[in-house]
């Protein structure tokens, strides 16, 4: 045994360098991997709130309609009442939170309305849609229709 | 100096593996406490989506809010709109288009014949997902709510996952150089809004589902509808549910 | 509009339009396969006693080890974040195949080859930690580990235990570059990359290469230091190199036929890729002139009684067209498992760069680099069986 030991003492030096290889890569894993990888699965929980934290950019339809009852109330009696404010107005959840420091700029309803009802095959036959070269010959959808109650007379 | 390749390799090994390390600590000490959504019990939620292709317009107005909500760097896509035109039987040779990703809505272009469509796609989300199964180091996963999301700060950027992703939802942003995708507006959800695309959504084309919800109007409507996921053959467990989605569609 | 995207032919989905893994992924598995076959090469004279080819087993595990060792830089040049790459270390994902392969990776390199260079070499490194002079005698001392334990006892068991590391090593290196070909086969989005023969096709092709190489690489080190080709040696080296070969076509057949006959839902468009996109890198480089040519001329040499300059001549050739050949086949599996749309509709381009992060040019240099180490291990590790003492004369004077 200890002549065998002895002619083999070279792979017990490599046997060492390894079990020191491998004690120094689980002292960087003890120190680097951050704390309580795994609770809900094989990913770091702290992403889960890096991720809730980030900014919200569209205040949400309630939020717009908890200070604009007035228009709320227009608007549901009409074909628009499925229309989101923000989806026309654009994201404003810096405006539902200090109203002052951002004030909503009127989209160009020439080209807002068109996206929407301008006349395309792939559109259901049921939804409105007009050639808008034909039906308004350059004017601005805003003239005729009132964009919260867009049904011509009612 | 010359060095030895032993000494060479044990100092470059050592270098490496020092400066891997201190990178990866810094970036945590950076990171810093994110502000959690308070009261948002994971376990009570698992989120869907529904998207009713007939209501579909193809307005694009999805693919701008996203855009808004998420600073997604233009060119890239975390949802975008396909058209797809099927002339009479051959569902397997559609004429498919998604100009900038529906980003400015669709140009006229089949005037007659044939049926023409819009399917709005987004990250499915799905239960079993293979983009999941494949990330070598686990910065993408699912949550206990099932949203399938990124970890920005512990991605390597090696792509493996945007290559298992059947549905092309996922891209390498070259802003954080990790990959990136549909977040469902996580940062929404958790804290009662929709997300920002069925927020935008002028036809209520695209419905945001929580299926552990009993009060959730998706079950009336999957219980009613006939509903069907893309590649199901894939069985990725998508969770976005299409109704009346053509045998054509990719 | 689609059809205005430059590059673009057809419907691809908006994020596919650029390819996500370059050049540089297509040079991974073609660096990991020589290393796996110059192993391969090796273990033919340890394990299976083929005595024949006992010239080229030193410097076969030399081209192995120079290789393995740059076989990361590639994948660190892409990666989007290479300093968090120890996370694959540290926090493994156990059903990613990448991640489990760098544990294979870590394995074959320490245990495996490490351990049998260092096992075959120890008495010579010891010897020349005596003899040597200058710094060249400290690398020596610092390589002997301390030990001077080269009795004959010592040895014989390093002689046991190399053989038992070279036995442990064939599976090893199989699994090596199996598993390279498994994280491919088994992105079930992908149907070009899908199939279960991937791992099977990327070993043999793997031994191909590895075979050509140290076969190259002996000759040209023979003609460098004017010395005599051994032609048994070469003559079995090109024999098992031709048997390989006709497996890898084999199989690289059979998945083809298979395809065909099968005639899914994906084959029409990969088919359309192969006959545009693909025609000259795969039916012109891969299949007529890197894997129909060179098995022609070796299959040549077993029919017919060729002269030893004729021998040395085709052996050249043929090796010289596998090793296009092989990096033929790694860029259409890579390159073109992404050139056409998950959607079946569509293709795009792959756009190489050339002095960029994931260009042409480090592609280059990543192919040279491990042509210097070999130079510099050949030099401090020399594997020529004869004229030791010449070597250790060279080393006085450097």
């Amino acid at each position: 045994m200890k002549e065998f030991l002895r002619n083999s003492e070279h792979l017990l030096r490599v046997v060492f360098l390894l079990v020191l290889g491998l004690t120094a890569f689980l002292l960087i894993r003890w120190a680097v991997v951050p704390p309580e990888f795994g609770k809900y699965g094989h990913f770091r929980p702290a992403a889960l709130d890096d991720i809730r934290a980030r900014q919200v950019k569209f205040a949400g339809h309630q939020t717009c309609e908890g200070c604009h009852t007035d228009v709320a109330e227009e608007k549901n009696k009409g074909k628009h009442a499925g229309v989101n404010c923000e989806a026309c107005h654009g994201p404003l959840a810096r405006h539902a939170e200090d109203p002052g420091s951002l004030l909503p700029q009127l989209p160009d309803t020439a080209v807002l309305c068109a996206r929407c009802h301008e006349a395309n095959a792939g559109k259901p036959k049921s939804f409105p849609q007009v050639v808008t070269a034909d039906h308004s010959a350059g004017l601005a959808c805003k003239t005729c229709h009132q964009p919260h109650t867009p049904k011509i007379g009612g | 100096m010359e060095m030895t390749r032993r000494e060479l390799l044990a100092k470059s090994g050592k270098f490496i593996l020092l400066t891997s390390a201190a990178a990866t600590a810094w970036e945590y000490v950076l990171a810093g406490k994110a502000e959690a959504a308070p009261n948002y019990d994971m376990t009570k939620h698992w989120w869907a989506m529904v998207i009713d292709i007939e209501k579909c317009i193809g307005c694009g107005n999805c693919v701008r809010a996203c855009e808004a909500e998420n600073d997604v760097p233009p060119g890239y896509f975390r949802t975008w709109v396909e058209r797809y035109h099927v002339d009479d039987w051959d569902l397997e040779h559609p004429q498919v288009d998604s100009p900038n990703g529906a980003h400015d809505g669709f140009p006229e272009r089949y005037k007659s014949g044939g049926k023409t469509f819009f399917v709005p796609k987004l990250c499915n989300h799905c239960a079993d997902s293979p983009c999941v199964q494949v990330c070598p180091v686990g910065a993408t996963f699912h949550t206990p709510d099932g949203v399938v999301l990124v970890d920005q700060k512990y991605c390597l950027g090696c792509r493996y996952c945007i290559q298992a992703c059947p549905y092309g939802c996922r891209f390498l942003n070259p802003r954080t150089n990790t990959a990136d995708k549909c977040t469902l507006c996580y940062h929404r959800i958790t804290k009662g809004l929709t997300t920002a695309c069925c927020e935008a959504c002028p036809t209520q084309a695209r419905v945001l589902a929580d299926l552990k919800n009993p009060k959730d109007p998706v079950h009336e409507f999957l219980r009613t509808h006939s509903v069907q996921v893309l590649k199901p053959h894939m069985a990725t467990g998508a969770k976005v549910f299409y109704k009346n989605l053509d045998g054509s569609v990719r | 509009m689609h059809t205005l995207l430059p590059g673009v032919e057809g419907y691809m989905y908006p994020n596919e339009i650029e390819l996500q893994w370059s050049v540089l992924i297509v040079l991974y598995p073609y660096i990991t396969g020589l290393v796996a076959g110059a192993f391969i090469l090796a273990s033919l004279e340890r394990v299976f006693k083929v005595e024949a080819v006992k010239p080229t087993y030193r410097l076969a595990l030399l081209v192995a080890l120079a290789f393995l060792l740059v076989a990361p830089l590639p994948l660190q040049l892409h990666l989007g974040h290479p300093e968090r790459s120890l996370e694959m270390y540290l926090t493994p994902h156990r059903s990613s195949a990448m991640a489990m392969f760098g544990f294979v990776y870590l394995w074959y390199l320490m245990i495996v080859l490490l351990m049998e260079i260092w096992l075959d070499y120890r008495k010579n490194i010891v010897e020349w930690a005596e003899s040597a002079t200058g710094v060249r005698k400290w690398i020596y001392r610092l390589l002997t580990l301390g030990s001077r334990n080269v009795t004959p006892a010592a040895l014989r068991i390093d002689d046991r235990v190399g053989y038992f590391i070279t036995l442990i090593g064939i599976p090893s290196a199989f699994l090596l570059h199996g598993y390279v070909g498994f994280i491919f086969g088994s992105v079930k989005a992908n149907p070009w990359w899908s199939t279960p023969l991937m791992p099977v096709v990327f070993i043999f092709s793997a031994m191909v290469s590895g075979i050509a190489a140290v076969l190259l690489l002996y000759m040209l080190a023979s003609k460098l230091r004017g010395t005599r080709i051994d032609m048994r040696c070469v003559d079995t080296i090109a024999r098992y190199l031709l048997y390989t070969f006709i497996i890898d076509f084999s199989l690289e057949m059979l998945d083809l036929i298979h395809r065909l006959y099968e005639a899914d839902e994906s084959l029409r468009a990969l088919d359309f890729m192969v006959h545009t996109k693909l025609y000259f890198s795969q039916v012109i480089l891969q299949i007529f002139l890197g894997t129909l040519l060179p098995i022609a001329l070796l299959g040549l040499t077993q029919i017919a009684k060729l002269s030893e300059k004729a021998r040395r001549l085709i052996y050249t050739t043929s090796g010289c067209l596998t090793l296009v050949s092989i990096l033929a086949m790694r860029w259409n599996v890579v390159i073109g498992g992404q050139l056409f749309s998950k959607s079946f509709l569509g293709y795009t381009t792959y756009k190489m760069g050339f002095a960029t992060r994931e260009g042409l040019l480090p592609a280059l240099a990543l192919l040279v680099l491990p042509c210097i180490i070999l130079y510099v291990l050949v030099k401090l590790l020399p594997p020529w069986p004869e004229n030791e003492e010449q070597s250790l004369a060279r080393f006085g004077r450097l």
